[in-house]
């Protein structure tokens, strides 16, 4: 049954060839003499025949409903059975159906035409795919580091919120937190959540000596390459994060050994931000209440 | 930071989504972008469009298109299978076929390929048997194809005698042809499921139609001046001249 179509692939199907023979005749499908061209059908399938191309089936089926019809319209009306009355025998009148399923087929073939432009089309669109943008990989180093003085400005906003409490009465504070602490606390923080906004560490300290040490531990953090304190921009808030890897194999030596070496450790980076809090940062008087604090953390360096 | 600058209009982010995307977005990946984009705490304007309802989305995106379209530039936002992408305009074809070489493309379909692919796209779900209906000729070659080409899939099964197999048509099918949805399809109206109306004269004059109308000149129309005009062996003279032409 397939096979047709390869001998024989000019016309797809009887319906094919019926609607190549109304067009042949320039009428409209719902005007077409059907009985002229169920000859030429039948002439078509006898050349067919004599082309020695194999006739599918369904081409003989549509020569027997022409020829059907065909008949029919060669008896005098009077003698053609009675089809025209009912709506149901309507339905049966062979023009009938045939028709409506020319006129169908038609439609779906117009219709396979359009997709037939779409197809073209499609193949002629390209559709835009950027390269893929090698974007830097964000890494905290690649933000602008937050200079000393970003830090110490950070700090003394911290620190100011102490100085209103701590005005009036100074307590003697117990020195709870040595800087080494810190730096374990701050280290242990950092790798937990990888970043961590600068006001955050100072959120839960008690007083001002527990700022001191713990910007002191940051400072020290900093120094060693441990931990990068970025800013997106200037004055915006600070992160704090762990060092891009590079560092982090410097890190882990640093890391092994920081335990037991915190005190010595810590004796280099007190002097290098010493004289930076002292000197830069404005409005530092010791005493006085309206912003006692500046003065306050070099001077106060108690740690162990 | 405090007064965040009044963000772009929406359709200008979508623009810049569909630029730069490796692969059509959806609707649905476009919100969530969207969304996305918001929690940049950095950006504060982008909270402006955290919350966008998809259709608000399509609007934007349909005004985005009909501005492209209206530009007259080279490429258009197109929306293919749902997926909405920037792609080049077909006659810049034979220019981008030099740059990026012939689109990977499976070969065209054939003509009964095309025709049975239309009938399923239009009257889905459909069996083989409806289709062979419509086609006057077995689909089993053809069908065999299409579903090897992933263009058609089976949907289900038809309730009647057999629960015969009913086919629809597959996303790739959309993507192959560049259309939009189903109810994009061209004349998308007039091809589904309506029966063929019998037109006027067809119910009132029974002769005629498929007959020519042999002596009896009735004053012609067109076609009605054509046809009569080599019957061959057409014996219809007994035809009765009773017939006014069907009109259009």
């Amino acid at each position: 049954m397939g096979e047709y179509r390869v001998r024989f692939e000019v016309f797809e199907g009887p319906l094919d060839l019926l609607l190549y023979l109304i067009r042949k005749e320039e009428v409209d499908i719902y005007e077409v003499n059907l009985t002229r061209i169920a000859t030429e059908f039948v002439e078509y399938l006898n050349l067919m025949r004599e082309l020695d191309l194999d006739i599918a089936g369904e081409f003989v089926v549509m020569a027997a409903t022409l020829m059907l019809i065909k008949s029919r319209e060669l008896l005098p009306k009077d003698q053609r059975p009675e089809t025209q009355n009912g709506e149901e025998e309507d339905l049966e009148d062979p023009r009938w159906e045939l028709i409506r399923q020319l006129v169908e087929y038609k439609k779906f073939k117009d219709a396979a035409a359009r997709l037939q432009e779409f197809e073209h089309r499609a193949e002629n669109t390209f559709p835009r795919i950027p390269g893929r943008v090698e974007l830097p990989e964000e890494t905290p180093a690649r933000r602008s580091e937050a200079t000393i003085f970003d830090l110490l400005s950070a700090v003394n906003t911290v620190l100011q919120r102490f100085s209103k409490r701590e005005g009036e009465a100074r307590d003697v504070f117990e020195d709870r937190w040595s800087v080494s602490e810190k730096i374990e606390l701050l280290l242990h923080t950092v790798r937990e959540r990888s970043a961590v906004r600068f006001s955050e560490l100072f959120q839960n300290a008690t007083n001002r000596i527990e700022v001191v040490v713990t910007f002191l531990a940051i400072l020290e953090l900093v120094r060693l390459r441990m931990i990068v304190a970025a800013q997106s921009e200037a004055f915006a808030d600070i992160q704090i994060q762990l060092a891009p890897p590079p560092a982090d194999a410097n890190a882990t030596t640093a890391e092994a050994t920081l335990p037991a070496t915190a005190e010595d450790a810590t004796e280099p980076a007190v002097p290098a931000p010493d004289p930076g809090t002292s000197t830069a940062l404005p409005g530092v008087s010791n005493e006085v209440h309206p912003m006692p604090s500046e003065g306050a953390p070099p001077e106060s360096p108690r740690w162990n | 930071m405090d007064p965040s600058p009044a963000p772009p209009s929406l359709k200008l982010v979508l623009e810049a989504f569909l630029f730069s995307a490796q692969k059509a977005l959806t609707v649905r990946e476009l919100r969530d972008l969207l969304a996305l984009a918001a929690q940049d705490e950095t950006a504060p304007e982008a909270a402006a469009y955290k919350k966008t309802k998809d259709e608000d989305i399509e609007a934007a995106l349909a005004e985005l298109q009909s501005d492209h379209a209206a530009a007259g530039r080279s490429y258009r936002l197109l929306c293919v299978a749902g997926s909405w992408q920037f792609a080049s305009t077909p006659e810049f074809a034979p220019w981008l076929r030099a740059l990026l070489g012939r689109k990977a493309r499976p070969p065209r379909l054939s003509q009964p390929g095309l025709e049975t692919l239309t009938i399923v796209a239009y009257r889905q779900p459909v069996t083989r048997v409806e289709i062979e209906q419509i086609r006057g000729v077995s689909v089993d070659g053809v069908m065999q194809t299409l579903l090897e080409r992933g263009l058609i899939e089976a949907v289900g099964r038809a309730e009647v005698v057999g629960r015969p197999v009913t086919y629809g048509t597959t996303p790739a099918f959309l993507e192959y042809f560049g259309i939009r949805s189903l109810e994009d399809l061209p004349a998308a109206d007039e091809l589904r499921r309506l029966p063929v109306q019998r037109p006027e004269a067809l119910l009132t004059v029974d002769p005629g139609l498929a007959t020519a109308p042999a002596d009896a000149p009735s004053p012609g129309t067109p076609a009605e001046a054509e046809s009569p005009k080599e019957a061959p062996a057409n014996p219809t003279a007994s035809e009765p001249p009773t017939v006014p032409p069907p009109e259009s």
